[in-house]
């Protein structure tokens, strides 16, 4: 099943509710539930208690523990159960409960899940949405920080997928669990309570005051490869996901820099003519993500600015991205890819 | 934190140093061999506790042997299968379908008609007999040695060798190395290379099937070499936690490549003997007795269809040739090993038992084998037809790209474009058949 196309004008219609991430990916998960009895919710502690953060509270208690419940601590397990359930004809959503813990899943996601439908000729498929809060900013220590995506970015046959606001989380998971592809669905947990902006000396607004956090009632997806222009401008492109569109976002409007910001929203598959449509306008390009650097899907997204926009290019392109080392817990914002070092990254761009 | 007193010197300071202990195999190559460690109970002797028991009542089976046949190829005991001879004979024909089958695809391997193949030579009670006693509609996730399975299940061998070509016929479109088969008609799960990853997914299937009611049950299959992989474990513990209609085989053929069983754990206790620490059911079984895997399996296939959770069944049994045509054992093992293995051949066992009941001869099972040689032989010049290995008739050039995802995207179609540009420059007459 293909995602729906966005459809603006019933949005339009659609009440909004005030939603912060938690409850539009709860929402969303509930409604797909409701929508289709081969969705199964599983992970450590998501059943009774409703999962760490909260995001599936309530579905055991309404979707029986038949469909939504606790698993054993083992992510191998975890992952490779629900391999076995999508043979079966099911439609899983398991939770990691840290993205930091993913890895023992890892063998199950690269070998088995990816590539079921390739090896198989399509007989047996993985319409599996592993979800998991990753990224850092809440002093979790190099346990409970790290941004992954890369590693699953570059395995063929995995969709990676990050939402940015409440609004775009339920949409984009409801066409996850549609897609019957397996998705790696990476929440940034920095924003799960209020779009967080990288100047962690401030207070962080709610959700209740972004516009995206208006979430329409019921129903929608909003389909997977597509990028979402968060602002149009004119002096540089920012290539971001996540927590750093906030960031990028809150840096861009204290230096006052008519910058367009692209929030990619899916980074496999890749919405390509927003990125080139976008830096072939401004003729600079900034990359940002809180993973680290080397190897990180900024180089990816360098590499394809380079082989297609090169001749529009003004300036070398910017990555601004988490440092070479693991998460450190006292030195977190020293890490971080804050303001400052946007900042410095927006003034190279700019001066060149 | 408390101090230690000073007086008692260092801890351990009189201590011989330690040494690590690295396995060692009872035979190495020209060591004559002796079974005589091997502890081998008589056919009959183990009990057969009621397929509704408590896990419990069969853990003292996961250190003896449910055997079947004995050595003047009677079947005795409470484990008797009490099959019917017609039954016996469409299981014993499997079973040498199997081994003709083995014999010609390792030859074609060495003809140079595919890149490599893997026997069960020895092996094929447990999956031959195994599958008779699963519903054909029981999901099984394999591992690489249960092409026995697909041929009890009725799969067309000429589809077999169509995947071992990996022709323009495969029905896996040559994506996959050979005899890593995939049928969904015949509840045949696609086979990984990546061992023990289909464990635990063999507990998603059995739960998915729990939580939606069904009557079908899932078995799955590991070498004890892999069975040290992580996934056997996050396997049992999620099908004990769930209780899970899961039929766990560990095929326990002394060999992991060159590997024998002790890098395993097999020197401290049995394999079976793992279930203990699950709490699910467990069961050892003599896996050259065609008539006890069956028994054993049909124990645990009831047992789970009935609501009483996953088992643990250890076949023991020896693997009698290579690893894959890419082994030579010969270098790590004693070519003895084979020639005095005390538990016998399976196809011999069942044969011999049959004869024993009057139900066939030694004439008719050499007919039966010129039968099935000419078979596998015909079914092998048939998929010849379509194709050998790296004889160009392979499938279409752009199915590459295709299955990678459900719908091809932008990436991956310009990579597709580039592989047939690529193609074009370095045969500019070629043109894609379809």
């Amino acid at each position: 099943m293909m995602s729906q196309e966005e459809a603006p004008l019933s949005l339009a219609k659609a009440p909004t509710r005030r939603l912060n991430m938690i409850e539009a990916i709860n929402d969303a998960l509930d409604i797909m539930m409701e929508r289709d009895p081969d969705v199964v919710i599983f992970g450590e502690d998501v059943g009774y208690f409703g999962g760490v953060f909260r995001a599936t509270a309530g579905l055991q208690k309404k979707h029986g523990k038949n469909r939504v419940f606790d698993t054993p601590i083992n992510e191998c397990g975890i992952i490779g159960a629900a391999v076995g359930m999508a043979a079966y004809g099911l439609r899983p959503v398991p939770e990691i409960q840290f993205a930091d813990y993913i890895y023992p899943g890892y063998d199950q996601l690269v070998s088995e899940a990816a590539r079921l439908r390739y090896r198989s000729a399509g007989e047996f498929i993985a319409p599996i949405t592993v979800r998991s809060p990753f990224g850092g900013g809440i002093f979790g220590g190099q346990t409970h920080s790290q941004s992954p995506e890369a590693l699953f970015t570059h395995v063929a046959g995995l969709k990676t997928v990050i939402p940015s606001t409440p609004h775009d989380a339920k949409g984009l998971l409801i066409s996850a669990i549609e897609d019957n592809d397996p998705v790696i669905f990476f929440e940034p947990k920095r924003i799960y309570n209020g779009p967080f902006n990288g100047y962690y000396d401030k207070p962080v607004e709610p959700w209740s005051r972004h516009e995206g956090s208006a979430v329409p009632e019921g129903y929608y997806s909003i389909p997977l490869g597509k990028a979402r222009t968060v602002q149009e401008g004119e002096a540089l492109t920012v290539l971001a996901y996540g927590t750093m569109i906030h960031v990028a976002e809150a840096v861009c409007r204290e230096k006052g820099v008519d910058a367009e910001i692209i929030d990619l929203r899916t980074l496999v598959p890749i919405d390509i003519e927003a990125v080139e449509k976008s830096v072939q306008k401004t003729g600079k390009c900034l990359i940002v993500h809180e993973a680290t650097r080397t190897c990180g899907f900024g180089a990816e997204l360098s590499a394809l600015v380079q082989e297609r926009c090169f001749y529009h290019l003004e300036a070398p392109i910017e990555r601004v991205t988490g440092f070479d080392t693991p998460y450190p817990h006292s030195l977190e914002w020293a890490y971080f890819p804050g303001p400052v070092r946007i900042g410095e990254a927006i003034d190279r761009l700019l001066k060149a | 934190m408390a101090k230690r007193p000073a007086s008692a010197g260092s801890i351990g300071g009189n201590l011989p140093p330690l040494s690590l202990h690295v396995p060692e195999p009872h035979f190495r190559p020209g060591d004559p061999v002796d079974y005589s460690w091997l502890e081998i109970p008589a056919a009959g002797a183990a009990p057969r506790p009621d397929e509704a028991c408590a896990a419990a009542d069969t853990h003292p089976l996961c250190f003896a042997l449910v055997r079947v046949l004995d050595e003047g190829h009677r079947a005795v005991g409470p484990w008797d299968p009490a099959l019917d001879p017609e039954t016996m004979r469409r299981m014993l024909r499997a079973m040498a379908l199997t081994r003709a089958f083995d014999d010609r695809m390792y030859r074609g391997q060495r003809q140079g008609k595919t890149s490599f193949y893997m026997k069960c030579t020895g092996e094929e009670a447990t999956s031959v007999a195994a599958a008779f006693a699963l519903a054909d509609d029981d999901m099984v996730f394999p591992s690489y040695r249960q092409q026995g399975i697909l041929i009890a299940r009725g799969y067309p061998i000429v589809e077999m060798i169509n995947q071992i070509y990996s022709n323009r016929a495969d029905k896996l479109k040559g994506r996959q190395l050979p005899i890593m088969y995939s049928s969904r008609a015949h509840s045949f799960f696609t086979i990984s290379g990546n061992l023990a990853t289909q464990y635990p997914q063999a507990a998603g299937w059995a739960m998915a099937s729990a939580i939606k009611g069904d009557t079908r049950i899932a078995a799955s299959w590991v070498g004890e070499g892999s069975s040290s992989e992580g996934d056997f474990h996050a396997a049992l513990t999620f099908a004990a936690v769930y209780n899970a209609p899961v039929i766990y085989n560990l095929v326990n053929n002394q060999w992991a490549i060159s590997s024998f069983s002790g890098f395993a754990g097999a020197e401290r206790t049995t394999f079976a003997a793992r279930a203990v620490g699950y709490g699910v059911a467990g069961l050892r079984v003599d896996g050259n007795d065609p008539l006890a895997v069956y028994a054993a399996v049909r124990w645990a296939a009831n047992r789970a269809r009935s609501g009483g959770g996953p088992t643990l069944i250890e076949h023991f049994t020896y693997r009698a040739e290579g690893h894959s045509t890419s082994d030579d054992p010969s270098q790590y093992r004693s070519a003895q090993e084979r020639e005095e293995w005390p538990l016998g051949d399976p196809v011999n066992r069942l044969k011999q038992h049959l004869i024993a009941l009057g139900e066939w001869s030694e004439e008719r099972h050499a007919a039966m084998d010129l039968e099935l040689a000419e078979e596998v032989k015909a079914a092998t010049k048939e998929a010849e037809k379509n194709g050998i290995l790296g004889h160009g008739l392979h499938h279409p050039f752009h199915t590459m790209f295709e299955d990678v995802f459900e719908d091809l995207p932008w990436h991956l179609q310009e990579q597709a474009e580039q592989a047939i540009r690529e193609r074009r420059i370095k045969w500019p007459s070629w043109k894609e058949y379809e």
